[in-house]
C-alpha cells in the first residue's frame, strides 16, 4: 500500500529552481533512504511536501496522501497530516525543541492533538514515551526545559514527540549528523527498533551511507534537486550504478584491509544559480561524454529493477565487494 | 531565588550611589551655586553668607560626606529657593509626571507590540512597510518637533485640544501623544524583529511538523520566545517613567519632575536636583531589577544562568 506518492515535486526559492520534478512512492512499513550531498536537495523535498518551506517557497507537483494532496491543500489538511500521519526529526536535535518550554509540555502538545489526550492522562502517556526512547528517571525529566538536555536526549525526545502523534511516517532528516559517533549507533539502534514495534515506514536522510546501508530497504540517491538512482538496498550496495552513486562509496572513509582508500568526488556540488546544462554531475564525472555536457539523461527503469539517470552508467559487471560498509 | 534578588537588590543600590557621586561632583564643578542664585552683581557679603549657609565653603570631602549621609537618610536638605524639604518638593511632582508617562507607556505597549508582531506576521505586505515607516518616523523624529507639530495642528490650527497646562484631561492628550509616539515606533520595529527572528528557528519548524496549527504557533511558541527582547525595550521605558518627560513637560507646561529639574539645573538649585536625580536614578535601578526578574520568568536558561551567579 502506498503511503506517500510524490509526483514532479518542483521548488523555485526567488525563481531559482533547486528541486526539479522529484517522483517517490512510500510504501507502509518500508525504510526508504535519501542520499546525497549536503544541497542535493533532500531536506527541500519533505520540508515542501509538509508545506514547512518559507512563503518564498513556489512549491509545484503533487503530493498525495490519505487521499489529499498536500501542496494544493492549504493550511487545514497540511495540519492534520502533520504530526499525525507524517511526522518529521530533524538535523540539529538542541535548537529543534522550544527553549522556553517544558519537554513535557512539548510531547503533551503533540497527544492532546492527535490522541486527545489532556492532563493526567497526557503526562502519563508522555513519560511512558520518554522511557520508550530511553530517557531514564522520565517521570522527573518531564519537567525539565531542553537546555538541560544533551543532544542525544534531545533527538530521544524528538522521536518520543514524534511517535506521540502515532504516524504512518516518520521523516528522519539527518537526525544523527549533529551528534558524536558512539551516540549516532544508539539513536539508529532506538529508530530501527521504535520502526520493528510500530510498522511505521521511514525516510531516512543521510549523506552517510554507512547508515543508510544499514536501515534502509530501499535507497534514493539525489544530485542537484533530481533523484540519479533509485534502487533497493542490496543491488545498490552491490553494484552502484550511477558514477555519483559510485563516487560517494569510494569516498567512504573505511578502515578495512590495505586496499582502503579514501577517493573524494573532485569539485563540489553546482550552485542552483548556474547548474550545468545537461547531466548535472557530467562537470565532476570522469566518465562522462560531449553527450553528458548538452543532453539530460532521464531516471529510467532498468532490467535488474532499479531506476538510473546515466548515459554512461558504471558497468554492472564490476561488482565490488561491499560488505564492509553494512557493519 | 532569594539569594539572586539579594544581590541584585545589593548592586542596584550601589549603582544608585555611584551615580549620586559623580552626580556630585559633576554638580560642583559646573558653576558657584551662589553666584547664580544671587546673580552676578550680588555683594559679596551676601554671597560670601549664602556659601555658609549651605556649606559651599567646607572643604569637599565634608560636603561629600554629608552629602552621602544625606542620601542614606533620604533628607538632601531643603531647597535652596523655597525652603522646603528637597525629596518632598520632587516627591509632590511625581503624580504629575505619571499622569503623562503611565498612560503612554500603555499607548506604547497596547500599540506598539501589536503593530509590530503584525507586521512580523504579514511581512512584505502593505500594513508591513507602513509599520516600519511609521516606526522610523516614530523614532527618528525629535519630541521637542513631534510635539510642537501637534500643538500647531491640533491646538492652534483645530483648536481640539489646549496647547499647555493641567486643568482636565484634554490637556494630557497631546502631551501623552507626543510622548508615545516615538515609543510606540522602537515598540513596532523590536516586536517585528524579534518576532521574526523566532519566527525562522528550528524549534517553530518543529512546533508545524507536529501540526501545531498556525496561531497556536504564533501565540504558544513564537511570542514567548520573543517576548525577552521585547521585555527588554519595555523595561527601559519603566525605567523612564520619571525622567523621560523632562522636554514634553517643558512644552506643554506641565508641572511635574521634569519642569522641576530644568528649572532647578537652571538655579543651580542643588538640594532639589540632587533629589530628583536620586529619584531618577532610583526609579531606573529598580526596572532594571524588574526585567532581570522577568528574564528569569521567561527564559528558562537565563534562570539557570542567574541563580548561578
Ligand atoms: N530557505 C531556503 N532559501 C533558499 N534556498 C534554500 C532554502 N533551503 C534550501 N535552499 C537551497 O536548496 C538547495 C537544497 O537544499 P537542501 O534540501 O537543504 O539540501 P540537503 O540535500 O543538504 O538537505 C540548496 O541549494 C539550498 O541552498
Ligand atoms: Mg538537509
Amino acid at each position: 500500500m502506498t503511503l506517500v506518492r510524490i509526483r514532479d515535486l518542483r521548488v523555485a526559492f526567488d525563481g531559482v529552481p533547486v528541486l526539479h520534478g522529484i517522483n517517490l512512492d512510500i510504501s507502509a512499513g518500508e525504510t526508504v533512504g535519501l542520499v546525497g550531498e549536503s544541497g542535493c536537495g533532500k531536506s527541500v523535498t519533505w520540508l515542501a511536501a509538509l508545506g514547512l518551506l518559507p512563503a518564498k517557497a513556489r512549491i509545484t507537483g503533487t503530493v498525495e496522501t490519505a487521499g489529499s494532496d498536500l501542496v494544493s491543500g492549504g493550511r487545514s489538511v497540511l495540519e492534520t497530516i502533520r504530526g499525525g500521519r507524517i511526522a518529521m526529526i530533524f538535523q540539529d536535535p538542541s535548537s529543534a525543541l522550544n527553549p522556553v518550554r517544558r519537554v513535557g509540555q512539548q510531547i503533551a502538545e503533540a497527544l492532546r492533538l492527535h490522541r486527545g489526550l489532556r492532563g493526567a492522562a497526557a503526562r502519563a502517556e508522555a513519560i511512558s514515551l520518554l522511557d520508550r526512547v530511553g530517557i531514564p528517571d522520565a517521570a522527573r525529566r518531564l519537567d525539565l526545559y531542553p537546555h538541560e538536555f544533551s543532544g542525544g536526549q534531545c533527538q530521544r525526545v524528538m522521536i518520543a514527540m514524534a511517535l506521540a502523534g502515532q504516524p504512518d511516517l516518520l521523516i528522519a532528516d539527518e537526525p544523527t549528523t549533529a551528534l558524536d559517533a558512539t551516540i549516532q549507533a544508539q539513536i539508529l539502534a532506538l529508530l530501527t527498533e521504535v520502526q520493528r514495534e510500530t510498522g511505521m515506514a521511514m525516510v531516512f536522510i543521510s549523506h552517510d551511507l554507512g547508515a543508510v546501508g544499514a536501515v534502509c530497504d530501499r535507497v534514493a540517491v539525489m544530485y542537484a534537486g533530481r533523484i540519479v538512482e533509485e534502487a533497493r538496498r542490496e543491488p545498490l550496495f552491490a553494484a552502484p550504478r550511477h558514477p555519483y552513486t559510485r563516487g560517494l562509496f569510494d569516498a567512504i572513509p573505511r578502515l578495512d584491509g590495505p586496499r582502503s582508500r579514501l577517493v573524494p568526488i573532485p569539485g563540489t556540488v553546482p550552485d542552483p544559480k548556474n547548474t550545468p546544462a545537461g547531466c548535472a554531475f557530467s562537470p565532476r564525472c570522469a566518465r562522462a561524454t560531449s553527450l553528458c555536457a548538452s543532453e539530460r539523461p532521464t531516471l529510467l527503469p532498468q532490467s535488474d529493477g532499479r531506476a538510473l539517470a546515466c548515459f554512461h552508467p558504471v558497468p554492472a559487471a564490476t561488482l565490488v565487494s561491499r560488505e564492509g560498509v553494512f557493519a | 531565588m532569594i539569594s539572586f534578588v539579594l544581590i541584585r537588590l545589593l548592586r542596584a543600590v550601589l549603582t544608585v550611589l555611584l551615580v549620586m557621586t559623580f552626580a556630585f561632583f559633576v554638580l560642583r564643578l559646573s558653576g558657584d551655586p551662589a553666584l547664580i542664585m544671587l546673580g552676578p552683581d550680588a555683594p559679596t557679603e551676601a554671597v560670601a553668607a549664602f556659601r555658609a549657609a549651605w556649606g559651599l565653603d567646607d572643604p569637599l570631602w565634608r560636603q561629600y560626606l554629608s552629602y552621602l549621609h544625606g542620601i542614606v537618610t533620604l533628607d538632601f536638605g531643603v531647597s535652596m529657593r523655597d525652603r522646603s524639604p528637597a525629596l518632598d518638593l520632587v516627591l509632590e511632582r511625581i503624580p504629575a509626571t505619571l499622569a503623562l508617562t503611565i498612560p503612554a507607556l500603555i499607548l506604547k505597549v497596547a500599540i506598539g507590540i501589536p503593530a509590530g508582531v503584525y507586521a512580523a506576521l504579514h511581512r512584505q505586505s502593505i500594513a508591513d512597510r507602513g509599520v516600519i515607516l511609521l516606526s522610523v518616523m516614530g523614532f527618528t523624529l525629535p519630541s521637542f518637533v513631534l510635539g510642537l507639530l501637534l500643538v500647531l495642528v491640533f491646538a492652534v490650527q483645530l483648536g481640539w485640544f489646549p496647547s499647555g497646562g493641567q486643568d482636565s484631561w484634554r490637556h494630557a492628550v497631546l502631551p501623552v501623544l507626543t510622548l508615545s509616539i516615538g515609543g510606540i515606533g522602537i515598540l513596532a520595529r523590536f516586536s517585528r524583529s524579534a518576532m521574526i527572528e523566532v519566527l525562522g528557528q528550528p524549534y517553530i519548524r518543529t512546533a508545524l511538523a507536529k501540526g501545531v496549527s498556525w496561531r497556536d504557533v504564533v501565540w504558544k511558541h513564537a511570542l514567548p520566545n520573543a517576548s525577552v527582547p521585547i521585555v527588554t525595550i519595555i523595561g527601559f521605558m519603566i525605567g523612564s517613567l520619571v525622567a523621560g518627560a523632562v522636554v514634553v513637560e517643558s512644552i506643554f507646561s506641565w508641572p511635574g519632575v521634569g519642569r522641576l529639574l530644568i528649572v532647578s539645573v537652571a538655579n543651580r538649585d542643588l538640594a532639589v536636583v540632587q533629589a530628583i536625580l536620586m529619584v531618577i536614578a532610583a526609579t531606573m535601578v529598580l526596572a532594571n531589577l524588574c526585567v532581570d526578574i522577568a528574564y528569569g520568568l521567561l527564559d528558562p536558561r537565563l534562570r539557570a544562568r542567574t541563580t548561578a551567579a
